[in-house]
């Protein structure tokens, strides 16, 4: 009897939690509503199914429980009933089949007037590259990559020459139209995910895999990688914004374009000594850095970070958080340089001072941060010298007071939470790792000893 | 045996059985006529076949992808296919007389299809040496990769036979009767001879790629 | 020796009297039984609190210091490693397969009883040689069960250095130790059944079981190839599966192998494998239900059948685990369709134990409601099933927690409750004793309502859209704040059952010495291991006389009979109307 219930109870259950979840498929945001037309017809099948066999189990459970003297039937087999059942079965699964191999010809078959574009995965992070004016992607392969030619385009071909590259994990596309999405791997097995688009699939190193979908809904929407690539999987994210066209191609002209980013000019370190005058006052005039007027080392530090975070200032993406006190002083200073040029020369200046190692000014148990150290060394390399594939900046023989603010702003969200800025949100992810300012204390020792 | 099986397969065990089925059970010959021993063979041979199979699936996969360079065979795996088949032979003709009782002749025999397989499994560590001179690293191409792995665990098979043949043909000079040592050569002799079989394949696989 | 199970009289059985070789070294297959039974049970209380540690870590993340990413990862592998393989493949077929197969089928014992001993050991050894990797520099291998490369090889990978090393060692021995095993238990069930015991008088338990083993023959070898493959890739540098790539920034030697190629070759194992599982549970939990409704399996041919042609179209369903893996797109259609096909006899196997019930008289026993609770928790699982076999449906689930939610309520919660049930069945033949009912009872409700929490609401997750293996979710968007909240309830939830189990083994342990006494045959039951002369069984199982056999395992309730129940050895008596239908 209290079986039979509780069965009963979790049939009833089941279905009311079907009905009452707020946890369901998030809204559509492309042209894939036959997949959810599909999952549709999957539930009610499914769910009449449960419904009917579980009741009737409960039933049973109830009716034919034990009394002492009845005896049971003896029926070894029933062969109608057996042909019925397997019949109604088979009707069953070919309903739910048939849609769904239907569904399965239209995702196979990518449209003709699909737009191409690339999604690039590495360990952790997310890039894309556009064909240019030419509507073809140039050529790309592993051996060609270096941390100058990231995307590993073959030089000698024209067609790569104006394929414009977003380095980055935020992206733009247009909506209305479908998108034949080519998916490419640096190094693991990665897969593209954004589930208000409903499908996904694997990238794959060594092969170039495939989706289509048209978007259809205006709106940001994450980016997530769902096949385990490491230890840094689970901080594997983008972001994709659908725009109106006439956005999206305001968006893409200001990308540059492969030639672009092969002729970038060298800074100039004369034209940057200038600049630099603004920045001395608290960054020290050799870029030693000034712990008094919370100014951290530069001078050591790889070009590209310097170029990454004096941009995320200038766009608003760091400096900007309402308790960033010093970050908001620093945002001002870098208005003061104009364009990219002037960013390259102040870089290639402090790029041209001497890296003399700064003073020591926290204390902590080496040993267990070297052991914290242990989930840092992964990006940032194992001498905390740094990793531009991990996009992870030096760390070792910096100002380890400025560490240790980073890693708290990191921490309480101060630093990392800008939607734009998914390298920070890893961070903010990784800093997590450290329980309470000891740790953060033991762990920049440790540096400190690198 | 597997028609028989699929029949009993169709049977209302709780019905009455017919008499001839009756019959059978009273003079308790249901178990099937075979040594264990045999049949545990049988069934490992199919393990290992499938084993083999996959690994050639691999091959044949893999050897589809761009990077594939055949390797040149060295001229001596014609030589050890000889000698193989040679071995299997021997045990075929060790198996003969051992069903006729002739000691003499399972003597000689047992003796040289071992001794022949230990040449042959030589000879194949020689095309290691040979492959290895001329360059051909496993790390180098997945055709030369695949070349060492698939001898690699067809001599590993044919060691764990020798295991088994050594103990036998210690069990003969110890002078146990051929009726003793019937079984196990005859298990020996088809595992020589699915491995030969085996053998052939690979070596197909090997030259027509 | 090797006729010994099927003679009356031959020579005697290796009869061993020391200590050490009745219990450490023995040959007897009700000891190895047991071994293999404790050492599953023991490893899988590692894997079990490894899933608490996780389940801490998903509900309330950022609280607890000791868990990092690395550790996660690991606990995450070694977690579903030891729970497929050494837990569920190693306890239904080394345990159960070893202890019921020779007593089901009336023989002395395994054709092959020294390759059986063997079988226990080397199965010993892989467990050592797995949980050695805690102990290794940096750790056991965090590439996820299914061991995917390029991944699993490379840094960036927790335990690549020797974790993946000894892991790929151990799933070696494991193999080899499972062939020995399942060698014996197929040639001992076609050669040494006792007289009588046709093909189609043998329980379910032994189909389930012997399928399975076949199955585990045919599928392991493609395991052991990709082991092999990959482990030649991590130590000489071949490419069989790593492309030309870059791992965090350097240029690797690799260059050419196809990622894709290990997946294919390790699903064409790991499908099957679900089955190795399924299958003896499929079989057990017809027994129970049987023997504890008092009433005949319903479609006992359909249920061999049955299982046949699961077993049969197992090895050609493989690559919808792959559906969004990059192979080629056109084998969906084909893969889709073969998966649902396999539905219809997995279907008819539920109608058939739900129709034992029907008209039966059901005892709610302990093992009655491990044997119900399956049911539901399996007709749960198949279902969810049809969602993710089905390719298009699977776009947006697969690598989610549905498919997390999924494969543990068929594959984890379903064959556990069935082990449950099969051990407070068996417990009684094992030790003479019962295991105490109201602590069973106890253990059944909190596990079956415990285990339907966890995973129910699991499934919303996943249509939500999170996905599986992430360390921690962090402020997603599209993901509710409530989610965090229903995680949380669902690792409470886990842990609770987690800890409930030490119910089970207070009640398995206390038993032994204080349980009511069970006499030969407690539950009245027709199949041959409770007509045993003693119990637990003697060295030789059946005293001087092997069983004969006259009946198939499923005569309950025979109309013209008092007794509700005849065993498999009594002999058609004048009154029996049992060949009606």
């Amino acid at each position: 009897m209290v079986f039979a219930i509780a069965l009963i109870i979790l049939i009833i259950g089941s279905v009311a939690f079907h009905f009452l979840s707020p946890w369901y498929l998030t809204p559509l945001a492309s042209n894939w509503d036959t997949i959810d037309y599909t999952i549709d017809i999957t539930f009610w099948v499914t769910g009449i199914v449960f419904v009917a066999i579980n009741g009737f189990l409960a039933w049973c459970v109830y009716k034919y429980r034990y009394k002492e003297g009845r005896k049971a039937d003896y029926e070894p087999e029933n062969k109608k009933l057996e042909v019925w059942l397997t019949a109604i079965t088979a009707v069953g699964v070919a309903a739910m089949l048939a849609p769904g191999l239907f569904v399965w010809g239209q995702f196979v078959q990518v449209p003709e007037d699909a737009w191409e574009m690339e999604v690039v995965g590495q360990q952790w992070h997310w890039t894309y590259r556009f064909p240019g004016a030419d509507g073809q992607l140039g050529a790309a392969s592993p051996e060609f990559m270096s941390e100058d030619n990231p995307f590993g385009i073959n030089p000698d071909d024209p067609a790569g020459q104006d394929d414009k590259l977003i380095y980055d994990p935020v992206v733009h596309i247009p909506s209305g139209k479908p998108m034949h999405a080519l998916l490419r791997a640096k190094d693991v097995l990665h897969n593209f995910t954004v589930p208000q688009f409903r499908v996904k699939m694997d990238l794959v190193p060594g092969l170039v895999t495939y989706v289509w979908l048209t978007p259809t809904v205006n709106g940001t929407y994450d980016i997530l990688c769902e096949e385990l690539c490491g230890v840094g999987h689970y901080t594997m994210r983008g972001r994709i914004t659908v725009e109106d066209q006439a956005d999206f191609d305001v968006w893409l002209a200001q990308q540059p374009t492969f030639a672009d980013t092969q002729a970038e000019l060298p800074g100039d370190p004369i034209a940057g000594q200038a600049s630099y005058a603004v920045c001395a006052a608290c960054h020290g005039f050799q870029g030693e850095g000034n712990v008094a007027m919370n100014g951290p080392k530069l001078t050591g530090q790889s070009a590209w970070y310097l170029e990454r975070q004096l941009k995320a200032y200038k766009r608003g993406h760091r400096g900007t958080h309402a308790q960033d006190t010093y970050g908001q002083q620093m945002a001002p200073m870098v208005a003061t340089l104009i364009d990219e040029q002037s960013i390259n020369n102040v870089v290639a200046y402090i790029r041209s001072l001497p890296d003399e190692p700064p003073q020591h000014t926290v204390q902590g148990d080496v040993a267990n941060g070297a052991e914290l150290a242990e989930g840092c060394v992964v990006c940032h390399g194992d001498a905390g010298e740094g990793r531009h594939y991990t996009n992870a900046p030096r760390y070792a023989g910096m100002s380890d007071w400025y560490l240790v603010r980073q890693l708290k702003n990191f921490q309480s969200g101060v630093r990392g939470t800008h939607p734009e800025d998914k390298y920070g949100e890893q961070m903010g992810f990784m800093s997590k790792q450290l329980y309470g300012d000891d740790a953060i204390n033991d762990v920049v020792a440790y540096i400190n000893t690198l | 045996m597997i028609g028989k099986f699929f029949k009993q397969l169709t049977d209302k065990p709780w019905l009455p059985p017919e008499q001839e089925v009756v019959a059978e059970i009273n003079t308790g010959a249901v178990a099937l006529a075979v040594p264990p021993a045999r049949v545990a063979l049988r069934l490992f041979l199919c393990v290992a076949f499938v084993l083999f199979s996959l690994f050639s699936v691999a091959y044949y996969v893999r050897m589809e992808l761009d990077d594939w360079r055949p390797l040149a065979e060295p001229g001596l795996l014609w030589l050890n296919t000889a000698v193989i088949l040679l071995s299997s032979v021997a045990l075929q003709i060790a198996r003969q007389a051992v069903q006729r009782g002739n000691t003499r002749t399972v003597s000689f025999t047992l003796t040289l299809g071992g001794l022949l397989t230990i040449a042959f499994l030589v000879g194949q560590y020689m095309t290691w040496g040979e492959l290895r001179g001329a360059g051909y690293f496993a790390a180098g191409n997945p055709a030369n990769a695949f070349y060492y792995l698939l001898t690699a665990v067809h001599g590993l098979h044919l060691l764990g036979g020798l295991v088994v043949w050594a103990r036998t043909v210690k069990r003969m000079w110890q002078g146990a009767e051929p009726y003793q040592i019937r079984l196990s050569i005859e298990l020996c002799t088809t595992y020589w001879h699915f491995l030969a079989l085996v053998w052939l394949g690979i070596f197909w696989i090997l030259i027509s790629t | 020796m090797a006729y010994v199970a099927i003679a009356d009289q031959d020579e005697p059985l290796h009869d061993p009297q020391s200590f050490i070789e009745k219990y450490i070294w023995s040959q007897d297959h009700k000891v190895i039984a047991i071994q293999y039974g404790i050492t599953a049970i023991g490893v899988g209380l590692v894997a079990l609190v490894l899933s608490g540690l996780m389940r801490l870590q998903l509900g309330f993340p950022d609280q607890f210091s000791f868990i990092d990413p690395s550790s996660y990862y690991q606990f995450i592998t070694m977690h579903g490693m030891i729970m497929v393989i050494y837990l569920l493949t190693a306890l239904f077929l080394g345990g159960f397969g070893n202890y019921l197969i020779p007593l089901m089928l009336g023989t002395r014992d395994m054709v092959f009883p020294y390759m059986n001993m063997l079988s226990f050991w080397a199965y010993f050894l892989s467990v050592i040689i797995l949980l050695a990797s805690f102990f290794v520099p940096a750790g056991p291998t965090g590439a996820g069960w299914t061991l995917y490369p390029p991944q699993a090889i490379l840094p960036g990978t927790p335990g690549v250095d020797w974790g993946i090393i000894l892991m790929l060692a151990s799933l070696a021995v494991f193999i080899v130790a499972f062939t020995m095993g399942g060698l014996n238990y197929i040639t001992t069930a076609l050669q040494a059944r006792c007289r009588g015991m046709t093909l189609m008088r043998m329980p379910l338990s032994v189909w389930g079981i012997i399928s399975a083993t076949v199955l585990g023959l045919l599928a392991f070898p493609a395991l052991l190839v990709s082991a092999i493959m990959m482990l030649l890739d991590k130590l000489i540098g071949t490419s069989f599966f790593m492309p030309a790539l870059i791992n965090l920034g350097e240029t690797l030697e690799y260059n050419g192998g196809s990622p894709v190629l290990f997946q294919h070759l390790f699903w064409f194992f790991g499908h099957p494998e679900v089955y190795i599982v399924a299958l003896p549970a499929f079989g057990i939990v017809s027994d129970l239900l049987s023997t504890h409704a008092r009433k005949n399996i319903f479609g006992y041919r359909m249920m061999v059948w049955a299982i046949v042609a699961i077993g049969g179209l197992s090895f050609v369903v493989w690559a919808h685990h792959m559906y969004v893996s990059g192979m080629h797109p056109y084998f969906g259609f084909f893969f889709a369709t073969t998966t649902l096909i396999i539905a219809v006899p997995t279907a008819i196997k539920v109608y058939n134990w739900v129709l034992t019930l029907w008209r039966g008289n059901i005892r709610l026993t302990t093992p009655m409601l491990f044997a119900i609770g399956f049911i539901f928790t399996f007709i749960n699982g198949g279902l969810t099933g049809l969602f993710l076999g089905n390719v298009t449906v699977d776009l947006p689930l697969s690598d989610t927690y549905f498919v997390v939610a999924h494969f543990h309520m068929v594959m984890g919660v379903s064959p556990i409750l069935v082990l449950f049930g099969a051990i407070y069945h068996w417990y009684p033949k094992m030790t003479g004793r019962l295991m105490d009912e109201t602590l069973g009872k106890w253990h059944f409700w909190i596990t079956f309502v415990g285990a339907y929490s966890v995973y129910y609401p699991m499934h919303y997750l996943g249509f939500l859209g999170l996905p599986r293996r992430y360390y921690a979710m962090g402020g997603a968007e599209f993901m509710p704040e409530s989610a965090q909240s229903l995680n949380a309830g669902i690792s409470v939830a886990a842990l609770t059952l987690g800890v409930a189990q030490l119910i089970f083994l207070y009640n398995a342990i206390v038993s032994l010495k204080k349980g009511k006494p069970a006499g030969h045959n407690p539950w009245e039951a027709t199949t041959l291991e409770w007509q045993t002369p003693d119990t637990p069984p003697h060295h030789g199982n059946w005293g001087d006389k092997l069983p004969v056999v006259h009946r198939w395992a499923y005569d309950y309730s025979v109309p013209g009979v008092e007794q509700d129940y005849i065993p498999q050895n009594v002999p058609r008596g004048e009154n029996e109307q049992s060949g009606q239908t």
